[in-house]
């Protein structure tokens, strides 16, 4: 494509130089992100090994997630707690009224969406699974994307399958699914011409600028970022990527998000779930 | 975020005399600086929690001071020599006026 | 609200960094103060200049971002009802406004707080300790703040 703008091709040079330059800035310590990966679960993995976003922090931040204390991310958790035997709607039903305490029943459930939806024919994820739930056996209002509701509730189901490994299914009606997310993962987008796997497969243990670049790994999400001192869901960070390349983002559980989530899932596949992860 | 619930953790919460009690406390709040301009370029009035104490039967044994400069969901960990067994009271007080409290017993003996 | 720092507003923190590095320049190694912090040091200790150690700070080398930078501050004496901290002011001197938090301990208290900070750029981040019979110490960290990239 001879008619790239000769100032998008300069941008994108310039970031990527930044990018696979060797030195770590004004001798910060790299994080040693090497060595704490697991063996790709599957063959057509592009990883030698599958890192979580963990290791490719500093050490204080890591420090902060390695104790439930110290992580902020807890005080969403108990936001969840607290709403999960809530009574809300028409039905004056709560969470818990059926399925009781979250600790048994929702064990290892969110570590395997998104899942596939008999009744809409399409994957949901755990944002989705719960409104559904909230519009149909609770008949309440459901929570609105983004609201603190649904992301201390998404945080709750996940730290419910804290440590147990990524486990989605991407086979039989998930394929088409899967395949959407894996092409959307190599599409180039934005003004600065990066697909996902520029900076998370290539360049991942890199610096991008001041960033240190990780292999984009959704099993700590929803994360407490440092920058936002509040937990961001995964579509969120998806579409503040996007926003980084000068991209027009996709909508939060749009079916590209959803494509995508499935397809990022399984390049993590067997990794902990380590929600609420602590990053910068 | 009228019903915060703060988060609060001692080490222990029975010792001798002479000993002492790491406290761990979390809160959430936005702790909202007066830096931050809205989308129409508007600045945001500040609102954080600008005290926090730990008093021990009444008497103040720790506390801060809070600008906007401490970030959101407020965290402090320090440790007390508690001279006598009772009650702790643990105050945030927010630029509104209102407060968030929790308390904890501990034993000395 | 969504975002703690829309893309302007990171720029314009950018180049204030751009400003301070240049400044830092003319006034050696340590950062020039852009904010009234002296002012605020010198009411803190009634006049008196801070003499450097017993007051220990702990701060990241590069924070991975500003907005939650983890601290801690202690003092190196013991807690007795003759001598002890009364207070710990932390200043930042690279901040709109120099003050950050001020620990205000007893002798039923240790001498150390940990806490989470905001800084706006890269900066020297000041604590100052006032025991009770008025002496005063000090210790100055200098803190990167990485601004751009994705994380910023």
């Amino acid at each position: 494509m001879p008619s790239v703008p000769l100032r998008v091709a300069l941008a994108a040079a310039v970031i990527l130089a930044s990018a696979v330059a060797p030195q770590a800035q004004d001798g910060a310590e790299r994080p040693a992100w090497q060595g704490h990966g697991i063996k790709p679960q599957s063959p057509d993995s592009p990883f030698d090994q599958v890192v979580s976003g963990l290791y490719f922090r500093s050490k204080e931040t890591q420090a902060m997630q390695a104790d439930d204390f110290n992580n902020p991310g807890f005080l969403a958790v108990e936001q969840g707690e607290e709403l999960w035997s809530k009574v809300d709607g028409a039905a004056g039903k709560s969470c818990a009224s059926c399925h009781n305490e979250a600790a048994t029943s929702m064990k290892g459930v969110a570590a395997a969406y998104p899942k596939w939806n008999e009744k809409l024919s399409k994957p949901v994820n755990l944002e989705q699974r719960i409104d559904l739930c909230r519009k149909g056996a609770m008949k309440a209002e459901p929570y609105a994307f983004g609201s603190p509701e649904l992301t201390a509730m998404t945080t709750y189901l996940r730290n419910q399958s804290r440590g147990m490994p990524v486990a989605v299914k991407v086979d039989g009606p998930m394929t088409p699914w899967f395949e959407r997310g894996k092409a959307l993962y190599y599409q180039r987008n934005g003004q600065l011409d990066l697909a996902c796997a520029n900076c998370h497969e290539k360049n991942h243990g890199k610096y991008l600028r001041a960033d240190f670049l990780s292999q984009g790994q959704s099993n700590g999400f929803p994360v407490y970022r440092l920058r936002d001192q509040r937990l961001v869901p995964l579509h969120e960070r998806m579409e503040g990527c996007m926003q980084d390349v000068r991209a027009t983002p996709f909508k939060p559980l749009s079916d590209e998000f959803l494509a995508l989530e499935t397809y990022v899932a399984w390049r993590g596949l067997g990794l902990p779930v380590e929600t609420p992860a602590v990053r910068n | 975020m009228a019903d915060v619930k703060p988060r609060i953790k001692l080490d222990k919460k029975d010792i001798a005399k002479g000993g002492v009690i790491e406290v761990k406390t979390l809160v959430s709040h936005t702790m909202e600086s007066g830096q931050r301009k809205d989308k129409d370029g508007k600045t945001i009035p500040r609102k954080i929690l600008n005290t926090f104490s730990c008093d021990l039967n009444g008497k103040t044994i720790f506390s801060a001071n809070m600008e906007g400069a401490v970030s959101a969901n407020p965290y402090f960990q320090f440790k007390i020599k508690p001279a006598e067994s009772g009650t702790l009271t643990f105050t945030w007080t927010d630029d509104d006026g209102s407060k968030i409290q929790a308390t904890e017993q501990i034993k000395v003996s | 609200m969504r975002d703690a720092m829309n893309r302007r507003q990171a720029l314009a923190l950018g180049t204030g960094a751009v400003v301070a590095a240049t400044l830092s320049l003319r006034a050696g190694p340590a950062c020039a103060a852009r904010n009234n912090s002296e002012e605020a040091i010198k009411a803190f200790t009634r006049g008196k200049e801070p003499v450097r150690g017993k007051v220990k700070l702990e701060l990241p080398e590069i924070a991975e971002n500003g907005n939650t930078v983890p601290m801690t501050v202690s003092v190196d004496v013991p807690m007795t009802e003759e001598s002890f901290v009364e207070e710990v002011m932390i200043v930042a001197e690279g901040n709109p406004n120099p003050g950050v938090i001020s620990f205000h301990f007893t002798p039923s208290s240790v001498a150390e707080a940990n806490t989470r900070i905001r800084l706006a750029e890269t900066q020297n981040v000041v604590a100052i300790a006032r025991m009770n019979d008025g002496s005063v110490f000090s210790d100055v960290r200098q803190v990167k703040v990485t601004i751009g990239g994705c994380g910023g």
